[in-house]
């Protein structure tokens, strides 16, 4: 039986144990009080038997379907010839790799004979899992549900139970936000302490010199691969730079005039047309940056008879600017709106002209907002990738010339990870290794300008 | 506004001593200009805002338009039956097997019959696109009754032909003729006195996939693979979510393990996407075994990232319904979870879906973290399942953009569009969904 199936006749045992639990409750009530004598309403009992026939059973199901294909892999690694046996991990996880291939009939041909005992035990070990899996999973089922519709009494506090359990599950889905944070932490932390293993980290964090190539042969050219990360954190933070030039200016002006000197009207058509630029995908920001901006850039520095690179970080940075515009602008926006009118009525009656009022003023108070804001558009403008894959370059130059051609940490975990790669290389280690800075630098940027934003509220509230 | 700053100048000149008014009254033009010069800089920004709004939209929408339309030629096809099945058995094998592309040759050596040269045909040869041949065996497998007859046929050019014919101004003001030669630009002109070319609506665009070749490629496995996977995001994240946002506005307490899952929900939104993608590939691919390139792996990975986005909508949806309604129902003797359920979730639910829309238009235009766990693949496939290998509109986008065909750029142009009219249209739902349901209390 296929998952599926087996999820079918899950789901249609639960209805027949709802159904079941409902009608027990109901027989059970005392004749002459009729429902009144049951504890909850008879839905809940149904309810009961129900979420007690499914959850153990689907709880069962995804473990198994998760640890199946390695403990089956484990059970038929013996069959392996010897010689295959006492590979490296490395060459044998190809093997097991061409197995499952073999076994889900992707390829062409026939296999390898060597490996023919394996690959019949594998099937026959798959068949009889499945099988199991459904005994299993459909005895369970019966179990919950028959147990429960056993205990079942007018006495039984049934709402409560049902209610519990749904307020664990609530519990449990409100976890995932700390399951998902413990598990970028730990699938970024483990392969770049196995990349720290091989690569002392103040190479990498002090490093000058970037380049991944590992070669077959160790007398080929570039056969010794550094990995040096400077050059990438220069170019990340060259480009940032640029990008907030662009946006911080620009998106903190209109946030002041959209919020201090613009009629109702006018901000109202305005304020969602300038925020139709943070919904553009950034993969169109990146085609726009890369054929209509660089070749714009290049072509205007020939004519003042400035060489421009072709992928220059100007360009990247301008778009990357623009894209960050409406963020600076909403962000800056609210915490103006939340300077009390009260500051500026003081301000006019002092003599004050609007403009004076509102740098004096109003800007003074709102920040540690702003610069809270400005944070959490840095990170942004850091974690960007789209953008830079498509308009910045691929080579590590050390250089703070924003016309020359620079690499960012994103364009580098992108090019070391796409495309077919064995996973324990070097090559794709230094990507986690990027990785675990990245996520890093991003989120104290966050913690910071959150805790900023939130001690600036404080203030006013 | 503009009459409180005037009020110290109008005071009476008794109660100031005149020094101190001859210095506010000489500093006041220059005060004056100040201002007058800061208004124009938050104009000025406002107008560059709007103006490289403009730019991107206008830039895109120029450079895509001509993939909507595509060039075709009309073409007498003989449906001969010693091409096509030389044996009469109209067996289906033999009938999609047959040299299709030698009825377009015939049929183009008919319409210039002065071509003889060996390499001129084939330059003749390489004005249809390679694609025309599927058209004609196509028909035939419809219609076997076709063979034997003839019949006026629109195929479609060759891409570098299009690209001509679409800038053909350009191409004569700077006397070239592109990737054509002088004689294929000489045919092509004689066709087009004929009337036998014509910019038709590009269908293909719609209904095919990737292909290497411009003329064929076109979006729909893309957007069937960014509909499966947007269906697994939102059958995750969606009840997920909300049930997060439940828990946390409704039940939770207020102790430590509230406030980390409220500052973790708060530092993932802001974490960059890629890390996610480093997340699928180490956590779903390499640890659970999952197959790469699967809308079942990209929607997970998904969900993870547009959770925190429908949590926090979603709970701003629940404090908007007045406390009197909770209230209400616990007077009645309704339970906590019975508040909740029966009467605050329904009144919320406009407002986690407005959250729940936004989210998933994000999620529709996300690319970076896609890449990592294998979704660039040349896939030529419509995927039929979430275990398929598929790719989404934006990471075609992406790989468009790096062919370097020039027909690619319009056909890149041009699936941005179509990824842009969603957007615009989820967007949309939101706001007509938060208008139409919005109550204020």
């Amino acid at each position: 039986m296929s998952p599926a199936t087996i999820l079918i006749v899950l789901l249609i045992l639960t209805l027949v144990s709802f159904g079941l639990g409902r009608s027990r409750s109901l027989s059970l009530a005392h004749a002459d009080q009729g429902r009144k004598s049951l504890h909850s309403l008879p839905g809940y009992y149904g309810t009961l038997t129900a979420l007690w026939c499914a959850i153990p059973a689907l709880v069962i199901l995804g473990l198994w379907l998760a640890f199946q294909t390695d403990i089956i892999t484990h059970l038929v690694i013996p069959d392996l010839p010897a010689e295959i046996q006492n590979l490296p991990e490395s060459r044998l996880n190809l093997v097991i790799n061409n197995l499952h291939n073999e076994v889900a009939g992707n390829t062409f041909g026939d296999p390898d004979p060597s490996l023919k005992p394996a690959i019949d035990h594998y099937i026959q070990l798959q068949q009889t899992s499945r099988l199991a899996l459904a005994v299993v999973i459909i005895v369970l089922a019966m179990l919950g549900g028959a147990l429960t519709w056993r205990s079942i009494s007018p006495a039984l506090r049934a709402r409560n139970h049902v209610e519990n359990i749904l307020k664990l599950l609530l519990i449990l889905c409100s976890s995932i936000a700390i399951l998902t944070t413990i598990g970028i932490v730990l699938s970024v932390l483990f392969e770049a302490i196995r990349f720290f293993q091989a690569v002392p980290v103040t190479d990498f964090l002090f490093g000058l010199k970037w380049s991944p190539q590992t070669a077959i042969r160790a007398d080929q050219v570039g056969s010794s691969s550094s990995f040096g990360a400077v050059p990438m954190f220069v170019g990340t933070l060259l480009i940032s730079f640029i990008a907030m030039l662009v946006a911080v200016p620009i998106g903190l002006m209109s946030a002041i005039y959209l919020s201090e000197y613009a009629n109702r009207k006018f901000r109202s058509v305005v304020k969602p047309l300038l925020e139709i630029l943070a919904g553009v995908p950034t993969v169109v920001y990146g085609f726009f940056a890369a054929l209509t901006v660089a070749p714009l850039i290049r072509d205007s520095g020939g004519l003042l008879g400035l060489s421009v690179s072709s992928e220059s970080a100007l360009a990247a940075g301008l778009v990357m600017g623009i894209m960050i515009i409406p963020f600076v602008s909403s962000l800056s926006d609210d915490v103006i709106n939340a300077v009390p009118q009260s500051m500026r009525d003081g301000s006019y009656g002092l003599g004050a002209t609007q403009s004076e009022t509102i740098r004096l003023v109003v800007l003074r108070a709102a920040l540690p907002g702003i610069v809270g804001g400005v944070l959490l558009a840095v990170s942004r403008a850091i974690g960007e990738t789209m953008i830079v894959v498509m308009a910045a370059g691929l080579a590590a130059n050390l250089t703070a010339n924003p016309l020359e051609s620079v690499t960012t940490v994103t364009v580098q975990i992108v090019t070391l990870l796409v495309g077919d790669q064995e996973f324990n290389s070097t090559k794709t280690l230094a990507a986690f290794a990027l990785g675990l800075v990245l996520f890093v630098v991003t989120l104290s940027l966050n913690v910071i300008a959150l805790y900023v934003v939130r001690k600036y509220r404080e203030q006013y509230e | 506004m503009t009459d409180t700053h005037k009020l110290p100048v109008d005071m009476p000149a008794s109660k100031f001593p005149a020094s101190a008014k001859d210095i506010v009254q000489a500093g006041l033009s220059r005060r004056y200009a100040a201002e007058k010069r800061f208004r124009i800089y938050g104009i000025i920004s406002v107008a560059l805002g709007l103006l490289f709004l403009v730019v991107l939209l206008a830039s895109i929408i120029s450079k895509g338009l001509p993939a909507f339309t595509y060039t075709h030629v009309q073409l007498p096809i003989t449906y001969d039956a010693s091409v096509i099945d030389p044996e009469g058995t109209r067996d289906l094998d033999a009938l999609s097997g047959a040299n299709y592309a030698a009825l377009v040759k015939s049929s183009l050596r008919e319409l210039f019959p002065q071509v003889s040269d060996r390499s001129e045909l084939r330059r003749l040869y390489a004005l249809i696109s390679s694609g025309a041949d599927f058209t004609l065996r196509n028909r035939v497998l419809e219609d076997p009754g076709l063979i034997g007859a003839q019949e006026m046929l629109w195929l479609p050019v060759d891409d570098d032909v299009d690209s001509f014919l679409q800038m053909a101004d350009l191409y004569a003001e700077a006397g070239s003729s592109g990737r054509l030669t002088q004689e294929q630009v000489d045919w092509l002109r004689q066709l087009e006195e004929s009337d036998k070319l014509e910019s038709q609506f590009n269908s293909t665009f719609f209904t095919s996939s990737d292909s290497r070749e411009p003329e064929q490629a076109g979006i729909r496995g893309a957007l069937v693979g960014s509909a499966l996977t947007l269906l697994v995001t939102l059958l995750l994240s969606f009840p997920i979510g909300v049930a997060a946002a439940v828990y946390l506005e409704e039940f939770a307490p207020r102790n430590r393990w509230t406030d980390l899952i409220e500052v973790n929900i708060n530092n993932l939104a802001a974490v960059p996407s890629i890390i996610f993608g480093l997340l699928g590939l180490a956590v779903f691919i390499n640890f659970f075994g999952l197959p790469r390139s699967a809308p079942l792996v990209g929607g997970l990975v998904l969900s993870l990232m547009t959770l925190p986005t429908i949590i926090i909508a979603s709970r701003a949806a629940l404090k908007s319904v007045p406390p009197s309604i909770r209230e209400g129902a616990l007077g009645i003797g309704a339970s906590k979870m019975q508040t909740v359920t029966h009467h605050v979730l329904p009144l919320a639910m406009p407002g986690m879906m407005t959250g729940t829309i936004i989210g998933m238009a994000q999620a529709l235009g996300e690319s970076a973290p896609l890449l990592m766990i294998g979704m660039v693949a040349f896939i030529v496939e419509v995927p039929s399942g979430i275990f398929d290998s598929a790719t989404v509109l934006p990471v075609q986008i992406f790989l468009w953009a790096d062919s370097p065909e020039r027909a690619f750029v319009a056909r890149t142009s041009a699936a941005i569009m179509v990824l842009l009219a969603f957007l615009v249209l989820m967007n949309g739902l939101a706001v007509m969904l938060r208008k139409r349901f919005e109550k204020r209390w």
